[in-house]
């Protein structure tokens, strides 16, 4: 019974623990480094006060963040108000579950994993929603709404460029999406050189998605002061942080999995330890698309709201949909090579 | 320690007992923000019962589907509403004797599809799925495009019909509109926005007297 009990309960929990905890460092490590680095292209030096290289700034704030009053605007909504940050928290650690960070390093190898994570990650709207609607606030509603329409137009592009992946890998398993990009070409066989526009929509989709600049009107901080999260103070803000940037880092996750290849390595197997399929190439990847998203965030201006449903609508939509019937003829007439084993 | 299929059987009951909860939610709270959340919930725990029938793809479909888009639509529209709560109980007492009749029919005909099949004792056969070692997802995709390729389309066709339709039913063509074109705005380049003009710069030709001086207050 011993045994039983520790393979069922004890051995998944620890598995949980392994993925969240590490997740929630990289969170404040990658706000560090988010500051740092919009500081370096604005020419300025960023947090270097608190800890070398003010590494420790981030750990800091959400100190101060946890030690501040929550405070419950008049005629709020009490319980959902309090909901929706957990809302919002829990499907962006619950689309973790099955990632793979290797051949076999992942927590839930399930068969309808992308379906998984395309459910998981339409979840997270409600937290932002409810958040705004909870508030009793016309900022906050504003900006609910705002999100609401984005995330739900961004979500059709982004599920048919998962289509033109599955066609191409033809399983929904994330592990074989990645066997199914190695091959003898080594980075040649990725699939984000037959699939190029798709991954390039995919990225693009996963930062609206994600409301970050330029797409980030939900918050819109010159226009509507801080969008949804306006009222909201201490750890309750802190739990939308954590959100919104554990969603960062899944979807940079997504794009090096199902595009790049995962744990795959670019270089030829002679290469030695360079050449080696490793969870460090994964980390390398994920760091890359990372990086990309400061890196809008420092280059461009905010879309204006039509001009975003526009491109969502008229530009990626489109696209995706024609991509769906290259990719199926791609696989039917077998213009491309799809590796099977790792 | 547990026995699996008591705790299957415990499970499904526990996610019946929250749809049904859920559903009469949807009906009965005043607050129709919170009608709508528990109509997500609703389909949350369908979805879970799904998955106990381990059929994946449906369970998951459903999630993303209705409780990922259609709801978060809905949620959109109820929440710009503002809809005076007493009128609506006024009409749900006025409508409760003919929901009631339409339950009591619905409730008749379950009852007797329930009794016809115990009747004839017909048993649901294995899971074809995993008959034939494949997958939920990749089992109904075959059975989908293979068998069913004919009513798999027309539905297809029909959804497609409903859409355009829903579009032609709403769109006005409203004349003195001016529409952005955003080829046009992109091609754009800084001669077509701001004209530099060249000004001679010009001398004055005498010295101005001097202005008289101002008195200080």
């Amino acid at each position: 019974m011993g045994e039983q009990l520790f393979n069922n309960v004890l051995w998944p929990v620890l598995g949980v623990l392994a993925i969240v905890l590490p997740l929630v460092v990289t969170v404040a490590l990658y706000v560090w480094w988010e500051r740092k680095v919009l500081g370096w292209m604005h020419v300025r030096m960023g947090p270097n006060k608190v800890g070398p290289f003010g590494l420790l700034q981030a750990f800091a704030d959400v100190t101060k963040l946890l030690l501040k009053e929550v405070i419950l605007p008049s005629s709020a909504n009490r319980v959902m108000y309090y909901m929706a940050p957990l809302i919002a928290l829990v499907p962006a650690l619950a689309a973790w579950a099955v990632i793979p960070f290797n051949d076999q390093l992942v927590l839930a190898n399930v068969n309808a994993g992308v379906l998984y994570l395309l459910a998981m990650t339409s979840l997270g709207v409600y937290g932002i929603i409810l958040a705004g609607w909870a508030s009793n606030s016309r900022y906050a509603l504003l900006g609910a709404m705002r999100s609401a329409a984005q995330v739900i137009s961004y979500e059709l592009a982004m599920g048919l460029c998962l289509v033109c992946v599955l066609v191409l890998a033809g399983s929904l398993n994330l592990t074989d999406i990645v066997h199914a990009q190695a091959g003898s070409k080594g980075i040649g066989d990725w699939f984000m050189w037959p699939l190029f526009p798709v991954f390039i929509i995919y990225f693009i989709s996963g930062v609206a998605e994600t409301n970050r600049a330029p797409f980030d009107v939900a918050e819109g901080e010159s226009e509507i002061v801080a969008g949804f999260h306006v009222e909201y103070s201490g750890s309750a803000f802190a739990l939308f942080f954590l959100a919104e940037y554990a969603n960062m880092i899944l979807v940079s996750f997504l794009a090096s999995i199902l595009f790049m290849g995962g744990w795959l390595s670019p270089l030829p197997e002679s290469w030695g330890f360079l050449g080696h399929s490793s969870i460090l190439w994964l980390f390398a990847k994920v760091f890359v698309f990372a990086f990309l998203f400061l890196w809008f965030r420092a280059s461009f201006p905010r879309y204006r709201y039509d001009q975003i449903m526009r491109l969502g609508w008229k530009v990626f939509i489109p696209i995706a949909i024609a991509w769906v019937l290259v990719a199926g003829c791609m696989k039917y007439f077998g213009w491309v090579t799809v590796g099977t084993g790792g | 320690m547990i026995d699996s299929s008591v705790f299957q059987l415990v499970c499904f009951y526990a996610f019946a007992a929250v749809t049904v909860v859920a559903a009469l939610g949807v009906i009965t709270l005043r607050n129709t923000v919170h009608a709508v959340l528990s109509l997500v919930l609703t389909f949350f725990s369908t979805a879970c019962i799904w998955l106990l029938a381990e059929a994946e793809f449906l369970a998951i479909a459903l999630v993303v589907v209705y409780v990922g888009a259609v709801m978060v639509l809905f949620l959109f529209v109820v929440m710009m509403l503002d809809i005076d709560r007493e009128q609506v109980r006024e009409g749900f007492i006025k409508y409760l004797p003919v929901g009631i009749i339409v339950a009591l029919v619905m409730l008749g005909e379950m009852l007797a599809l329930i009794g016809v099949r115990a009747m004839h004792e017909q048993v649901m056969g294995a899971n074809p799925a995993t008959v034939a070692g494949m997958s939920n997802t990749e089992w109904l995709g075959h059975a989908l495009y293979t068998e069913f390729l004919l009513p798999f389309e027309i539905a297809a066709l029909i959804l497609t019909v409903g859409v355009v339709a829903a579009v032609v039913l709403t769109l006005r063509h409203r004349t003195g509109v001016r529409h952005q074109q955003a080829s046009q705005q992109v091609r754009v380049d800084a001669r077509d926005r701001v004209r530099v003009v060249k000004m001679a710069a010009v001398v004055p030709a005498a010295p101005q007297p001097a202005p008289g001086k101002e008195t200080t207050p």
